[in-house]
């Protein structure tokens, strides 16, 4: 109660990397539970996420879907709205892009046809966050309830239209026929190659560059633009908001509409980049992990690259623990990512007293340390 | 009780740095000091709130070890905090018994407080309802239930913190009629605050504090005002701002039959009309939550007006046609709002970011979608260094300036403005002496250069140091208009108070409140 505040570089730079040191040693332990070496573990861990042939291509696709979601949930939660609808409205961006291609893939060439399908994907999405966005702003319906509503909506959407007007005919699994050639977005290894760079294949795309741009465009919207000042404005008081004249219900329908378009534009590594057609479920988790990942990333675009590259590691580095272990089954990595999520997010703030004081003590001998 | 040495360090502030204090048992003793003087920060250390970093305590000469609040009450010492901790849904006796039910059925418990509760009420004057729900007694009445809170508790030093900031002066004498009986009987009494004329009103000993440091020890009978106005400033201070009266211009803004009802449909402005002209300061005075609050919500464009109209810069503003506050600023009303920390500034932002705060689409942010942080912060750098906003710093947080900095940093943004029309909250409350000299001396110069002044203070003497003409307002009417020759505090706190009027109007309060 007591401790003096945490000055920011420690909160900025040092509190993370404690919080997630901690995840680690208690992932360490659950480990040494079922057996195994935990030094090992890691090191199969890091190897699989970063230096075996691929990983980083792999690691990067995973951090690009992790971008979107978590840049969508941060948005969103500086107006202080709680988007737990990502997944939802990646769903729905995803059908937006799938809809295009699949009308217009024999029509159109990919440079026509790609964009419109990228405007698609965040077109969609926006209109799914409108939803909540539009209830909240006017009705004051809690935001949190309906997006996780709109959420199981869009799921049921998609499994109506994919078991029936959208399945690839002849087929029985819940999945649209493939997209033609000009629906797709160039894989990164091909262009490499083009350019006389051998690397592995994987299924890393240009929407990494789109995620990459996406976190500039939320940088400046939120720091540098008069309506990114309304919505900080509006959360951190709603008081001082209208106060100052913010039309707040336009502010939260905007914010979410941009919160959602970026949830849609996962699917466009997705449905675009890696699968090339609209798969049940492609959303895996993505939205909602995109809630640690901006959490964790303060909410701040360079926290959220950060984040998005340490999950995107936890998930590739973890499909390889899976193959090295007999023990450690692919199911471990939920308990690893859980632990994440628990140290930097949800006890985010546990360590942050011990760690002011621990500053402030330092910060106190340091002078008498220093000879006068 | 006696302290000795006490240092308490929050980071790199130096809250209190050896305070050494004896309290006669059964005396009323004051502290006094400006905000940030360390006061507040030595009385959560008495209540157990904070442990001390050094120093000792001791009760009847006994060292004792306060580690929590539960501790300072064993050792009884009751609290009567600044703001109420009561639960208003709560009535009386639920609130009084709040943490000692003493079982785990109420009716037992309750039933012995109730008796203790009579018995108190006799020996101290303290009568309460006890089935009164806490969120319909006025005020004064609150601040009983705490007292009794306290004393029910075994409270034998009673420790209260700026107690009379939301009470008029006639329930503050009330106040203190009890706490001089309190003292008869042997209860040490230990009054926080920075107001002069009540410590030199009840108390017998007076300490006053400066930047954390216990700075000089009077009897108060041998002190005046000027003197401990000095030693917690440290400097000589004019207490009130006076100079001539300001002239009349034309009227700027007119308000004919204004009423407002909160959500739930209660009345909170009922048929308010007034005229405000330019180079005048027009004083709101009243009790805390008679209105005054929502009036600046709807003058500002924040709540609509239900009905009834404004007018203003050629712009007439009904229940059909209401103008948001971006409208109205944009037409030259400004508004330094009551509560500065939630509404004026926003506490995270740095001063920069809300020196634009209201003007965030106007050409004080850039001249295109994008702001123009470079010119903001200069701008800003250049509001603090007129207004003397310290530390001239416009990339610190906002929460980092004391309550009479960020104060300034609010006029200072709202006066660049020019407006023809200034509405001006509670300008300050828990602000400094030297900063209240300034915002002062600030309104005075903007109504001299024509401006029409609107002033809502809970603070008697401001409105009668600074308004030419001063209204009255009670359960959301205008009760009485007082002009600047004739105003005097005491006819002003009967209006206040309600009395001495036909049209008594039926506020809860009121009828809770004993005749």
């Amino acid at each position: 109660m007591s401790a003096p505040p945490l000055p920011r570089w420690a909160d900025v730079g040092v509190l993370p990397l404690v919080n997630l040191a901690l995840a680690l040693l208690v992932s360490s332990l659950v480990v040494l539970a079922v057996g195994e070496d935990p030094v090992r573990a890691m090191d199969v861990m890091v190897r699989g996420a970063f230096v075996y042939e691929g990983s980083l291509g792999y690691t990067l696709y995973y951090a690009t879907n992790f971008l979107f979601t978590g840049l969508a949930v941060s948005v969103a939660f500086h107006a202080m709205l709680f988007n737990i609808g990502g997944e939802g409205q990646a769903a729905m961006g995803g059908l937006g892009a799938a809809l295009v291609c699949l009308a217009l893939d024999a029509v159109l060439p990919g440079l026509l046809l790609v964009p419109l399908a990228v405007a698609a994907a965040a077109a969609f999405g926006a209109a799914w966050a409108f939803v909540p966005a539009w209830l909240q702003a006017r009705r004051g319906s809690h935001i949190v309830i309906t997006t996780i509503m709109c959420n199981f909506i869009a799921a049921g959407i998609l499994v109506s239209l994919l078991t029936g007007p959208l399945i690839e005919p002849g087929q029985s699994s819940p999945a649209s026929r493939s997209f033609g050639e000009s629906a797709r977005i160039p894989a990164v290894h091909e262009i490499l190659g083009a350019v006389g760079i051998e690397a592995a294949p994987s299924p890393l795309n240009l929407s990494f560059a789109l995620a990459l741009a996406a976190c500039v465009f939320v940088w400046l919207l939120i720091w540098r633009t008069r309506f990114g000042y309304a919505v900080r404005t509006l959360g951190h008081s709603a008081q001082a908001a209208a106060y100052a004249g913010v039309r707040i219900p336009r502010a939260i329908v905007l914010a979410m509409t941009v919160s959602g378009g970026l949830a849609g534009l996962m699917a466009v590594n997705e449905v675009l980049g890696a699968q090339q057609r609209l798969l049940l479920d492609f959303t895996a988790g993505y939205g909602f992990t995109g809630i640690a990942v901006a959490l964790m990333g303060r909410n701040h675009p360079v926290g959220i690259v950060l984040a998005s590259l340490l999950f995107g590691a936890l998930y590739q580095g973890g499909s390889e623990l899976d193959l090295e272990f007999r023990t450690i089954t692919r199911d471990l990595l939920p308990v690893i990512q859980g632990l994440i999520i628990l140290f930097s997010g949800a006890l985010a703030y546990m360590l942050n007293p011990p760690l002011a004081r621990l500053v402030a003590v330092l910060a106190r001998r340091r002078p008498r340390g220093v000879p006068a | 009780m006696e302290l000795r040495g006490i240092h308490k360090r929050f980071g790199a502030v130096h809250a209190n740095r050896g305070i050494d204090l004896r309290v006669e048992r059964g005396s009323i003793t004051g502290i006094i000091g400006e905000n940030g003087a360390g006061k507040s920060t030595l009385v959560s250390i008495l209540y157990g709130f904070y442990t001390a970093d050094s120093g000792e305590i001791l009760i009847d000469g006994e060292p004792v070890r306060l580690a929590g609040t539960a501790d300072a009450i064993a050792h009884g010492i009751g609290m009567v905090h600044q703001h109420f901790m009561l639960a208003p849904n709560l009535t009386v006796l639920e609130n009084v018994v709040l943490g000692n039910e003493g079982g785990l059925l109420l009716a037992r418990g309750g039933q012995a407080a109730r008796t203790r509760m009579a018995e108190l009420g006799t020996l101290y004057g303290l009568d309460l309802d006890p089935d009164a729900p806490v969120g319909e007694l006025p005020v004064g009445l609150q601040q009983r239930v705490e007292i009794l809170k306290a004393l029910l508790r075994g409270a034998r030093i009673l420790i209260l913190d700026e107690p009379t900031g939301v009470l008029t002066s006639q329930e503050a004498d009330r106040l203190f009629d009890i706490l001089r009986v309190l003292e008869r009987d042997g209860v040490t009494v230990l009054l926080i605050t920075h107001k002069l004329r009540e410590i030199l009103a009840v108390t017998e000993v007076v300490h006053v504090m400066r930047q954390g440091r216990m700075v000089a020890r009077r009897e108060t009978r041998s002190t005046g005002q000027e003197e401990l106005a000095r030693l917690m400033v440290g400097r000589d201070v004019p207490l009130a701002a006076s100079r001539g009266a300001g002239g009349t211009g034309p009227p700027v803004l007119t308000v004919e039959g204004l009423s407002h009802a909160d959500p739930r449909g209660a009345p909170r402005l009922t048929d308010v009309s007034f005229d405000l002209h330019a180079g005048e300061i027009l004083g709101i005075a009243g009790v805390a939550g008679n209105g005054q609050s929502e009036l600046l919500d709807v003058l500002s464009g924040i709540a609509p007006p239900q009905s009834g109209r404004m007018t203003f810069a050629g712009r007439t503003i009904t229940p059909s046609s209401p103008a948001d506050p971006a409208a109205l600023r944009r037409l030259g009303l400004a508004h330094v709002p009551e509560d500065r920390q939630r509404r004026g500034l926003v506490l995270p932002f740095t001063a920069s970011e809300s020196s634009i705060l209201g003007y965030q689409e106007g050409k004080e942010a850039g001249p295109g979608i994008l702001l123009a942080l470079a010119a903001i912060r200069q701008r800003c750098a250049d509001l603090m260094g007129r207004y003397d906003v310290r530390p001239p710093d416009p990339g610190l947080r906002c929460s980092g300036f004391s309550g009479g900095n960020q104060q300034k940093l609010v006029v200072a943004r709202e006066l660049s403005a020019a407006p023809r029309v200034l509405l001006v909250g509670q300008p300050t409350r828990g602000v400094d002496i030297g900063a209240v000299e300034s915002v002062h001396s600030r309104l005075l110069d903007i109504r001299d250069s024509g401006c029409a002044v609107l002033l809502v203070s809970v603070e008697l003497d401001e409105i009668l140091a600074l308004c030419d003409r001063i209204l009255v307002m009670n359960a959301g009417r205008v009760v009485g208009e007082v002009s600047r020759g004739e105003a005097d505090a005491k006819r002003i706190g009967l209006m206040m108070a309600g009395v001495g009027r036909a049209d008594r109007a039926s506020r809860p309060a009121d009828r809770a409140a004993p005749a």
